[in-house]
């Protein structure tokens, strides 16, 4: 096993042992609290620019296989766990999580006291770190991770944005009631099999698309995916979404929601270490239904930013009260800083998409789809 | 919603004695309840017949009544004190019944009493196998196929369409008799045409097994604004077929990916729904088919659990604290989750470690019963352990079972196992399969060879191979270079093997093991228990050792520090610290009580200012809570864990007295590494252990022993008892619990004695006393400063001398033991006391016979019955020995014996037996013990209690009916007045031939059957009377050597159909007492609390 080091910012260091990868990888070091779904977690593009750790400590238990995917490869840039399982176990594994890293040619860190990472950005806040086989020298390392660049203020959605537009190929047998837009920020591919499960059929759309190109397929409603990064820098989308307000219904879910809410004349601000886990209580005060959700966030719209005026909060954060997600009192606009689609986590807030097929029927039957 | 308003009055029903399947988990979620509600500001009502219980103790409930836990004891309570709600969800399944028949007699309704938790129709949906059936079919969800059949026909037809394997279930048969499993046609046609041949009316059931499946459990709870959470999973390394209380498990779940758990954890909460539990936490229990992840649905319990408490103490979610709380109204949202302070308990806790559950098994007190595992739960406790990997916490959990392993290690030599051997200990669950694995491993044995022959995940096996491969490597590189490189250490330490382990394979001891390993810097770090896996800072005092990079325990303790320090009142410099060791895994012998004394002394220390910190690996007891000292180490009980314990927390005292045997067995050694052990010391123990010194001690006082002797041999053992005259009490020296004694009546007997004590003594001598025949045997606890000592408590055995103290019945205050006899029993003590400079508790054994006094046993430490105790006299001994063990005089107390000898209540303690659960095992007591738990009994008259605590034990006297009397020639004229007693109060007498003829030569109508199974085919025997359920109670005394076959099946037969048995005529007497006063008048209850006022 080769020795590999995991490098932070302000020069607190772990060493730990690489899998086949080696090189030096760097990014916005976040830990993820959930105890499944690994391979969820790998391919969801709102990691993008991040090295993810791991908290439960026993990672790979059951390997990987070809459903659990949330996009087509993996985004994060650097994995961190306490120790990776050598022989998984799971009727529908292909193969195991070391292999697969391995074969995508992630650097991974494995030895890690998780715990006393966590507990160091949960103080610290989340920072830029490296993961280094190659160069284990503490000046050097200070270097490079003082070069890396910031998540504040970057955007990561073109690099994960799809390049051409594409139709979402859902189950064959579900009857398609609806034609939906989406903005590729970085889209989980639940979020695409819930919608074509309710009758959608998704145009994915790059992000830099303009609202003309968007209004051209004559959508009925428009969804806002999630995706990595700042939303602020974002700002293409955000001019977009100002276009199509009140012309089209618009669903939002976490980058989504957060450029809607700066779309909205809110502001964004980055949480300390953010929320990335999957047992997060969130209180629905639509009908006051407390949910336990997945998230995986970074940023937050600022409640005192926009709650005055035409927004109402719909969902509230319990652990630590933020929003969590937002509604536009006269115009179809709804959208959720949590992750409704899971995957992974709890399937509680999965009911949330019917807001998006309330509001499309509403609009359809008033007949002023654009 | 906030809390309700409705209600004032609850009333919360325990689960009474420890028995094999319901054990202290249940004080935990009762003590958890009565403290919260109380605090909310209810009034509580408490029931419970187990007197070693903490929510027992006074100051937990407003009005708590030790009394039988029947529907009528239950309704005399509700008639006296008029409850609005009762709350049936936190008492185990006693709890859960009680109130069901409550219900279903209308004494609810009768008194206008609502159903906390789960009402009726929930609780009937969930237990009843068809209801439940239905409901989970209803929902979409699947449970095991199966179909009746009456024929073979329809047998032949319903097993094509369920599929091999199967299980062929008669009705109406006891224990299961005519069933089993069929692979093929062949198996079936013989099986099933058993089957209908002895089912009662020709009705088989054909079920799809599932033997082998993987099983799961999730601990689900719901609020009545239908918010629902998962606080845990748990998945089984034992596959199905395995009774989940028996089986090792893991938190979390491991071999689900997250649309797996997802699925479990989507059909878990429509199941609670469906079911309709309103409030509070249920356990849902799945099998997962290994190969195409088909999931079914086992059961359902609607209440708190065994799992409830480990998934409590796995993850520090307190689910009895808040099922109590969402029973009276609160939400989740509105509960605050107290280890975070500021997020609500509406969240699922996320673990950043894992955890692991081993069963504690009891099989070497039975040695007729076999220690394969089944459907039937068979351990009487557990450990559990937390590691960061599943290796450290599997080793962890192996060496807290203190069964003698220190880790997966292995006690033979696998070369001396055949392989056929090892073939049937995978195959056929049993209590060390676990180890069989590891000499499968040492033979060379793949994964895939153990899985097929198993069926435990290769998940598992393959942790367990990496731990075995680590084992071989550190062996190798010893031999090659004599040492172990550090890096290869550390990674041992992580990989969970103990000092003791890697020493020995070093050939050094272990105390320069430990030395030398932290020379490396290779230390144990501890971490925190905190529900969020580090995402929130976390307040609670909850550690657990791993070997990581970052240590904690510093870190919180600082911060406790402070927060201490800022209080109002408190004292300037840093406040002084006593460390308690708890009594790891329950076991025969060593259970409840000891945990209870634990929490005492937790309790008063923390009164009197000091920082008390708690080690223990039970989860589930009370002293595992997280608030009820100010520190919980969750830690196995051995040198290594502890020492790396006081190593962070520098303790001013260790206190080694309450928790049972195991920490006294630490004693020695701690003391020696200069651990601060406050109380009775080490070498006061140590002489109360030694034969030799004792007697000496008990000589140089002017006290007597029964004469004695030790062997180191067979011929030295003739001689001794020869010398000391028959019959003689043998047993083997340092054994716990009475372990392998014997009494013994001829040189015959005393030769297989020493024989079969061979394996347990281990080269230890053997040691011999005169047994005492028909003395009355006497326990004592008192308490003593090295000054000072009172006698709080003497208890006279209902059983004869010879009968282990753990398994005897007695009477406090003492029934039949004169005044002087009494102020004797004080006088001594208290010169024991002062010749041994105890300071704390004292347990005396004496036996009386004629006007001598003989001091049996001494043990300088908590005992088993210092609960009892404590409640029957009103005086909390093991709060009050705490205090002297940090420095209080007993005079500080003002206790006086005035008190104690105008009681006006009598209190009676029976053992509660766990012979049901291992067939085949002959029902007699010995010195050996063999209860699991036991029950309290209190009224104003003896005869009153007696009959309570029979009650109590589920042995309830009968009023009416036969009574089978057999006793030995020696018991004979002694019985006849009782007979004659039994037939005045209208009961009809059966006896054999020999006591028959006695009985009836002395005017007591008697009839006359055939022993056992003899006589004439159509004539009566006793086996039939039995089987008839015509015998209502039976006296039947055994004697020494005498063959008795025919009346082991009696008794077995007896405990089959729930007959009281009696096997001493001081029992007989006690049981015709209570006949009696139950014929007098209706039966009372009254509190705890009214007795002390008096």
């Amino acid at each position: 096993m080769k020795k590999a080091i995991l490098f932070l910012e302000d020069g607190r260091y772990f060493y730990g042992q690489a899998l086949s990868a080696t090189g030096d990888t760097s990014g916005e070091v976040v830990f993820n609290t959930s105890m499944t779904g690994y391979q969820e977690i790998l391919t969801d593009p709102s990691y993008a620019g991040q090295i993810v750790a791991m908290t439960y400590p026993l990672i790979g238990n059951y390997g990987v296989n070809e459903e659990d995917v949330e996009s087509n490869k993996i985004h994060l840039k650097g994995f961190v766990v306490k120790e990776f399982c050598r022989r998984h176990s799971n009727f529908r594994a292909t193969k195991s999580l070391i292999d697969y890293l391995d074969e995508n040619k992630i650097i991974a860190i494995e030895g890690i006291d998780t715990r006393a990472l966590t507990r160091h950005i949960r103080e610290k806040g989340a920072m830029k770190a490296l993961i280094s086989t190659e160069d284990l020298d503490l000046k050097s390392l200070q270097g490079k991770v003082n070069k890396a660049p910031s998540m504040e203020g970057s955007d990561w959605v073109e690099k994960v944005s799809v390049q051409e537009k594409y139709v979402w190929k859902g189950e064959e047998r579900t009857e398609i009631k609806y034609k939906v837009a989406a903005i590729d920020c970085g889209i989980k591919f639940n979020i695409l099999r819930i919608l074509s499960r309710l009758g959608c059929e998704v145009h994915v759309f790059p992000a830099k698309t303009s609202a003309k190109e968007l209004l051209a397929i004559k959508p009925d409603g428009l969804f806002v995916s999630n995706g990595p990064g700042d939303p602020a820098a974002v700002t293409y989308v955000i001019e977009t979404l100002k276009q199509l307000f009140g012309k089209i219904p618009i669903f939002g879910i976490c980058l989504g929601h957060q450029m809607l809410g700066l779309a909205l004349g809110g502001k964004t601000f980055k949480l300390k270490f953010g929320h990335h886990g999957a047992n997060h209580p969130v209180k629905h005060l639509m009908d006051g239904r407390i949910g336990i959700t997945s998230q995986n966030h970074g940023f937050c719209v600022d409640i005192d930013s926009i709650k005055e005026g035409d927004i109402e909060i719909v969902d509230i954060n319990l652990n630590d009260n933020t929003a969590e997600g937002l509604r536009h009192k006269k115009y179809p606009i709804i959208s959720f800083q949590h992750h409704p689609e899971a995957a992974p986590g709890p399937h509680d807030v999965q009911y949330l998409f019917k807001y998006f097929i309330e509001m499309i029927e509403e609009s359809k039957k008033a007949g002023k789809h654009a | 919603m906030p809390k309700r308003t409705d209600i004032k009055k609850i009333l919360i029903i325990g689960s009474g004695p420890i028995v094999i399947g319901q054990a202290c988990e249940f004080d935990y979620s009762g003590t958890q309840a009565c403290r919260v509600l109380k605090e909310e500001g209810f009034e509580i009502v408490l029931v419970n017949s187990n007197p070693a219980t903490i929510m027992t103790d006074p100051e937990i409930a407003d009005q708590t009544y030790i009394e039988p836990l029947t529907p009528e004891f239950v309704e005399y309570v509700i008639e006296k004190e008029r409850p609005c709600a009762i709350l049936p969800t936190l008492g185990g399944q006693t709890a859960l019944n009680i109130a069901m028949k409550l219900y279903e007699n209308k004494v609810l309704e009768k008194y206008n009493v609502k159903m906390l938790g789960a009402d009726y129709d929930v609780i009937k949906k969930a237990e009843d196998r068809q209801c439940f059936k239905e409901a989970i079919l209803k929902i979409g969800l699947e449970v095991p196929e199966s179909e009746f059949a009456y024929s073979m026909e329809e047998a032949r037809v319903a097993v094509k369409k369920i599929g091999y394997p199967v299980i062929i279930r008669p009705s109406y048969t006891l224990g299961g008799t005519g069933g089993g499993f069929a692979h093929n046609d062949k198996e079936f046609e013989k099986i099933a045409s058993l089957g209908l041949e002895s089912s009662m009316n020709s009705e088989i059931i054909i079920e799809e097994s599932i033997v082998g499946w993987k099983e799961y459990e999730l601990e689900v709870m719901r609020d009545n604004k239908d918010n629902v959470v998962i606080v845990c999973s748990i998945e089984n390394l034992d596959p199905m077929g395995v009774h989940t209380g028996d089986s090792i498990t893991v938190a979390p779940a491991q071999t689900l990916t997250d649309k797996e758990y997802q699925i479990m954890r989507n059909a878990s909460l429509a199941i609670i729904r469906e079911i309709g539990v309103e409030t509070g936490g249920s356990n849902i229990q799945f099998a997962i088919d290994p190969t195409n992840g088909r999931m079914i649905v086992i059961e359902m319990n609607p209440r708190v659990s065994r799992s409830s408490a480990l998934a409590s103490k796995a993850t520090g979610f307190p689910i009895a604290k808040f099922a109590a709380k969402l029973a009276v109204g609160y939400s989740l949202d509105e509960i605050q989750n107290d280890i975070t302070r500021e997020t609500p308990a509406s969240f699922e806790p996320t673990i950043d470690y894992c955890v692991v559950k081993a069963p504690r098994f009891t099989f070497e007190k039975f040695p007729e019963a076999k220690d394969i595992l089944g459907v039937q739960m068979k351990s009487v406790g557990e450990t559990m352990a937390i590691g960061r990997t599943f290796k450290e916490a599997l080793q962890k959990s192996l060496r807290g079972l203190e069964i003698g392993h220190i880790g997966f290690d292995n006690k033979l030599d696998f070369n001396d196992i055949p392989d056929e051997k090892i073939e049937t200990r995978l195959k056929e669950p049993n209590a060390s399969r676990i180890f069989y694995i590891k000499y499968a491993l040492q033979k060379g044995w793949s994964i895939e060879r153990i899985f097929d022959l198993s069926k435990i995940d290769c998940w598992f096996l393959a942790h367990m191979e990496q731990i075995f491969n680590l084992e071989k490597e550190i062996v190798t590189t010893i031999e090659k270079e004599k040492d172990v490189p550090d890096d290869l250490l550390r990674k041992a330490k992580e990989y969970g093997f103990s000092d003791a382990q890697l020493s020995k394979m070093l050939g050094i001891t272990e105390v320069e093991f430990r030395a030398k390993r932290k020379e490396k810097g290779i230390i144990a770090t501890f971490k925190l228990v905190d529900t969020c896996a580090a995402e929130f800072e976390a307040y609670t005092p909850y550690f657990y050792s791993t070997y990581e990079t970052e240590d904690e325990a510093c870190l919180q303790i600082a911060k406790f520090d402070k927060e201490k320090a800022c209080l109002p009142g408190a004292s300037v410099g840093k406040r002084k610290r006593i460390m308690i060791l708890g009594g790891g895994p329950n076991r025969i012998g060593q259970g409840i009580e000891f945990d209870y004394c634990c929490c005492h002394a937790s309790f008063a220390l923390g009164e009197m200012g000091y920082d008390t910190i708690m080690v223990n690996s039970n989860p589930e007891t009370v002293s595992t809570d997280y608030d009820i000292s100010d520190r919980l180490y969750f830690e196995p009980l051995t040198f290594e864990d502890v020492m790396n314990i006081v190593d962070v927390e520098n303790p001013d005292g260790v206190i080694v007295q309450f928790g049972g045997q195991t920490p006294l067995n630490l004693a020695k050694r701690l003391s020696d590494a200069g651990v601060p052990i406050i109380g009775t010391s080490v070498e006061s123990i140590d002489l109360a252990e030694d034969r030799e010194k004792f007697s000496k001690l008990i000589k140089e006082l002017g006290l007597i022993q029964p004469e004695n002797g030790f062997a180191n041999s067979a011929e030295e053992a003739v001689e001794v008892a020869k010398k000391i005259g028959y019959p003689v009490l043998a047993r083997p020296s340092y054994v716990l619990g009475g372990r392998a004694m014997k009494i013994v009546y001829s040189k015959e007997g005393l030769l297989s004695f020493v024989e079969e004590a061979k394996e347990v003594s281990q080269g230890h001598p053997i040691l011999i006393d005169k047994f005492i025949e028909d003395a009355v045997e006497v326990d004592v606890d008192a308490m003593s400063d090295g000054n000072d000592t009172f006698v709080a408590g003497i208890m006279e055995h209902i059983e004869n001398a010879g009968i282990h103290s753990g398994d005897s019945a007695c009477v406090l205050p003492p029934a039949t033991i004169s005044e002087i006899m009494v102020q004797q029993i004080r006088e001594e003590t208290r010169r024991i006391a002062k010749a041994l400079n105890v300071i704390g508790l004292l347990n005396i054994q004496f036996a009386i016979k004629g006007r001598r006094l003989y001091v049996l046993e001494v043990n300088p430490r908590a005992s088993r019955t210092v609960p009892f105790v404590s409640k029957a006299t009103g005086m909390q001994l093991a709060k009050m020995a705490a205090q002297i063990m940090v420095g209080e005089p007993l005079s500080k107390f003002n206790l006086s014996y005035d008190k104690l000898d105008n009681m006006k209540h009598f209190s009676v303690k029976e053992s509660v037996l766990p012979f049901s659960k291992f067939s085949g095992v002959d029902i007699v007591l010995g010195p050996e013990m063999k209860s699991t738990g036991e029950v309290m009994g209190i009224a104003a008259t003896f005869g009153e209690a007696y009959a309570k605590s029979q009650t109590s034990a589920y042995q309830e006297l009968p009023q009416k009916g036969k009574i089978f009397i057999s006793v030995n020639d020696e018991d004979k004229r002694a019985i006849v007045f009782m007979a004659k007693r039994l037939a005045d109060l209208g009961f009809s007498i059966v006896s054999t031939r020999g006591t028959a003829k006695v009985l009836r030569s002395n005017g007591v109508e008697t009839e006359e059957v055939a022993r056992y199974d003899q006589g004439a085919k159509n004539s009566l025997n006793t086996m039939r009377l039995l089987e008839n359920n015509e015998i209502k109670l039976i006296i039947n005394t055994p004697s020494g050597q005498r063959s008795q076959s025919d009346m082991r099946s009696i008794r077995a037969a007896a405990n089959l159909h729930n007959v009281p048995c009696i096997t001493t005529l001081q029992g007989a007497w006690a049981a015709i007492n209570g006949i009696e006063s139950r014929k007098i008048k209706k039966f009372s209850v009254q509190s705890l609390q009214q007795y002390y006022i008096g």
